[in-house]
């Protein structure tokens, strides 16, 4: 077996990864806990959310962080629009049509963005992104460290507003019994709108605390969606602290992995686990039993 | 429209076999072969997809198991091309019936299904791309022999002749399935699962059929694919890009239809080819137009171009019966 000196490490790493993990999953399942749709266009836009992020570092010069603070309300307003004046529309009530739409819209966001920017791998530069903080034992990267405590912080607040705000109730009505919530005069388009706006938020907070340590390219966001997809249904699907947990467990699970398998296994070792996962529980570990 | 018969098929089939005789030009055959390619993949996710109301995302499992089950029998055993290719459908249709015994078995419909079917090609592409069988992240070439025997030709019209015959058998298989007994059950499992269970309908066995009959179309293009371009990497075989193209040539042509993938393939890969003649080798556009397409489609015309033609048909006909009516009144 291997040493503390190494497993340590790995864990720690394991879970900072992880939490990225979690927030866009957590951006996943809050909109199939709210819609019961399953968004396959997430990938893609967190992929435009890093581009985004990287432009405004390139181009204007602002920091990562501080670009975060302007395009989380923007991609709250673009997963708006597009849940309300597309998906929505376009979907005429039915979940298979759901699928074909976001899966098109992945499809269209994706190569748009190859088609301006080609397949270029890009990275920013930033002073700090080399810095660590020693905790003795180890080394953890600053920019890491400082994504996994807003990790914590945004589902802080997520929990938060779904449990005392009056569209956090509206929310948790409409995903329980959309009928009778549009009978007590929720207006549920916008309440479905909201919430993939939500979603599509915490990618673009995703994609300002992945910059500085990650690279973009056009297909960056696949590499994150399915293991998104595994911690949400690991999770149970629409289950915010599922999400959490779920994606501190996979990180670990990737790091080890790669540690004993090589980086490309660990890979497989995610897409493994969510097959099994979805053949033997699909209602995740802590969801409840369909 | 439910009058096609197999007559109509025919009649099809033997219009588009006559296109080699009226021209030799590479480019319009290679435009066709690889259109009609995808109508023959296209068909196979229909089976299932249309018919069954199963939306796999994940064809590439199959159309990746038939390319690199006749591409390594060929390169590491030897093994005649054309027994390769038999093999290559039978292995698809067999991780066909694998991953349909799997997942209906757990009861995974819909978004579920969606998603799992996309897991399996994924590992089955990065298993690719890292086992030495498959030759890795190099691939494999197949080596260039111009003999009958060894399914190579020297022209590109016998490559077209058969993957035209291949869709034919797709298309006449699909039309038999659509009025037989296992079609009824099969479109009564699409409608609503628990009423056709409640009526005696064994639907994981329904289900079970109709992926693995599925799997053995797509796996067949697959194959073809292999000794068409005579190369095939784990990100052709098993890449995205065909899982998309087999649902989107049914759901632009007309999901659920006889002649649905054809009319879809047909469609998608012009605009894929006007795409090209507008930006040249830039990636990308031609997969933009094909998303923006499948969302027009959903949106606005949900049983595809098909579905189309027969409202303005429908039209049509209401028309000339109001104006011979008005005529005679």
């Amino acid at each position: 077996m291997l040493s503390p000196v190494l497993l340590v490490p790995a864990v720690l790493n394991g879970l900072l990864t992880g939490a990225v993990y979690a927030l866009v999953a957590l951006g996943l399942t809050l909109i199939y806990g709210v819609l019961h749709i399953i968004n396959f266009a997430h990938g893609a836009l967190l992929t435009a959310a890093m581009f985004a992020a990287f432009f405004a570092q390139r181009l204007f010069g602002i920091d990562p962080y501080l670009a975060a603070l302007v395009l989380t309300p923007l991609f709250f307003v673009v997963g708006y629009g597009l849940q309300r004046f597309v998906i929505g529309p376009a979907a005429h009530g039915d979940d298979r049509n759901v699928l074909l739409v976001t899966l098109g819209l992945a499809v269209v966001i994706e190569n748009g963005l190859l088609f301006a920017f080609r397949a270029d791998t890009r990275t920013v530069n930033l002073d700090y992104a080399f810095e660590v903080i020693d905790l003795g034992v180890v080394f953890l990267p600053l920019p890491r460290v400082i994504a996994f405590a807003v990790v914590l912080v945004v589902a802080l607040a997520l929990w938060l507003m779904l449990s005392l705000t009056d569209t956090g109730k509206a929310m948790r009505a409409v995903a329980k019994e959309k009928l009778g919530a549009e009978l007590s005069g929720i207006d549920v388009a916008h309440i479905y709108a909201v919430t993939f706006g939500l979603g599509t938020a915490c990618l673009a907070v995703a994609a300002c605390l992945l910059l500085p340590t990650y690279y973009v390219n056009p297909h960056v966001g696949n590499a994150f969606v399915l293991v998104a997809f595994t911690i949400v249904v690991l999770g149970g699907m629409g289950s915010v602290a599922g999400a959490l947990a779920g994606g501190l467990f996979v990180g670990v699970v990737e790091s080890l992995c790669g540690l004993y398998l090589g980086e490309s296994l660990g890979q497989i070792g995610i897409f493994i686990m969510f097959i099994l996962v979805l053949l033997v529980r699909p209602s995740g570990l802590f969801g409840e039993p369909a | 429209m439910k009058g096609w018969s197999i007559a109509h098929i025919l009649i099809v089939i033997a219009l588009l076999a006559i296109v080699p005789l009226l021209t030799a030009s590479n480019v319009v055959l290679n435009f066709l072969t690889v259109a009609l390619l995808i109508a023959l993949v296209g068909q196979g996710w229909n089976v299932l997809g249309g018919y069954g109301g199963q939306y796999s995302f994940g064809h590439a499992a199959f159309f990746g198991t038939g390319a690199y089950v006749t591409a390594i029998l060929q390169t590491r055993y030897g093994i005649n091309a054309w027994l390769g290719f038999a093999l290559g459908i039978l292995g698809g249709a067999m991780v066909g019936a694998v991953i349909g015994a799997l997942t209906f078995r757990s009861g995974l419909k819909g978004s579920y299904f969606a998603l799992v079917t996309l897991a399996f090609a994924e590992v089955l592409r990065i298993g690719a791309s890292v086992a030495p069988v498959t030759g890795a992240g190099v691939g494999l070439l197949l080596a260039l022999d111009l003999r009958p025997q060894a399914f190579q030709f020297q022209s590109r019209a016998p490559f077209y002749w058969i993957v035209l015959a291949l869709v034919a058998v797709s298309l006449i298989v699909v039309r038999l399935i659509e009025h037989s007994r296992f079609g009824a059950w099969l479109v009564a499992v699409r409608e609503n699962e628990e009423a056709a269970k409640a009526l005696g309908v064994d639907a994981v066995r329904v289900k079970l059929a109709a992926i693995t009959v599925s799997a053995a179309m797509t796996a067949a293009g697959g194959a073809f694919y292999a000794q068409y371009f005579l190369f095939i990497d784990s990100g052709i075989a098993y890449g995205p890009w065909i899982s998309i193209e087999a649902l989107l040539a049914p759901i632009i042509g007309g999901v659920g239809t006889v002649f649905g993938p054809l009319l879809g393939a047909l469609v998608v890969k012009t605009l894929g080819e006007l795409a090209k003649l507008v930006t040249g080798d830039a990636p990308g556009l031609d997969l933009v137009i094909y998303g923006s397409v499948l969302i027009l489609v959903v949106a606005f015309a949900p049983r595809g171009i098909i579905g189309v033609l027969s409202d303005l048909r429908m039209r049509w006909t209401r028309l000339r019966a109001s104006v011979a009516g008005r005529a005679h009144g």
